[in-house]
């Protein structure tokens, strides 16, 4: 499991990649907690997560509702078709704002008229 | 279809039951599968109800910081796969294990929901002697 994060246009983008399990989702979650203490929209890179499981799952659902609590805005980009079937296994797509590529997140969180 | 497989049990495992041994159960699961002729989706499915399954047994049945193994059993039973797992933890009430409502949003409780959604049966059978539970799945080869 690796977690990069870099800042674009101030949004965080922390991008996963490998598995995140049992093992590795406890990491995962202090990681996206911690950057969103930051107080800025953040974006998860999901292109490269082989795989995911409850565990996993439950820290990007733990990520969005402190997100939403402090008035931040979290999305998900370039979701493989593994994660994504997960996440529709716990009626997630439904929940989280999931964007084909990170730029078009970028994009989507430019200020109205900017 | 591959049926390199002929009914019976394809592997047992026991080992630790802990959360950086599951990527092995993982491994395991999804090799036997594909010997059987599973599709990727299929063994994709059945990992991950195993992987929820195994994590049962890590967080709740060992809880307390009490650790003990686990034991993976994978059979075919003609056009299914059947997992077996039992723990030496103590007996569970399975009444107490429900999933939650998936309209409730707030992080864990999904791992059953996944497990039901993802087999055919699952449920907890009587263990064997000197066990504490068994958990049995199964699931259609396709």
């Amino acid at each position: 499991m690796t977690i990069l994060a870099e800042e674009k246009q101030g949004v965080t983008i922390v991008s996963l990649s490998g598995e995140i399990d049992l093992q590795t989702s406890p990491e995962v979650r202090k990681s996206l907690l911690t950057h969103l203490e930051q107080g800025k929209d953040l974006i998860v890179d999901m292109h490269a997560v082989g795989y995911i499981d409850s565990s996993g799952v439950a820290s990007l659902v733990e990520a969005y509702q402190t997100a939403r609590q402090e008035g931040l805005r979290f999305s998900l980009a370039q979701v493989g078709q593994g994660a994504m079937r997960v996440l529709q296994l716990a009626r997630l797509d439904r929940v989280f704002t999931i964007h084909a590529t990170v730029d078009d997140g970028l994009e989507s969180l430019k200020p109205a008229g900017g | 279809m591959n049926t390199e497989a002929g009914d019976g049990l394809l592997f047992l495992l026991r080992i630790p039951a802990r959360a950086n041994r599951l990527k092995l159960i993982r491994a395991a699961v999804t090799e036997a599968a594909s010997l059987c002729g599973c599709g990727p989706e299929c063994v994709s499915e059945l990992v991950l109800a195993v992987d929820e399954a195994c994590q049962n047994v890590v967080r709740h049945a060992y809880k307390n910081g009490a650790s003990g193994d686990v034991v993976v059993e994978l059979f075919r039973v003609g056009n299914h796969l059947e997992v077996r797992l039992t723990d030496f933890a103590p007996t569970v009430d399975p009444a107490s294990i429900k999933p939650r409502d998936l309209k409730d949003l707030r992080p864990g409780g999904l791992g059953i929901h996944f497990i039901r959604e993802l087999t055919e049966h699952a449920g907890f059978v009587a263990p064997p002697a000197g066990a504490g539970n068994q958990f049995l799945m199964r699931k259609r080869i396709e």
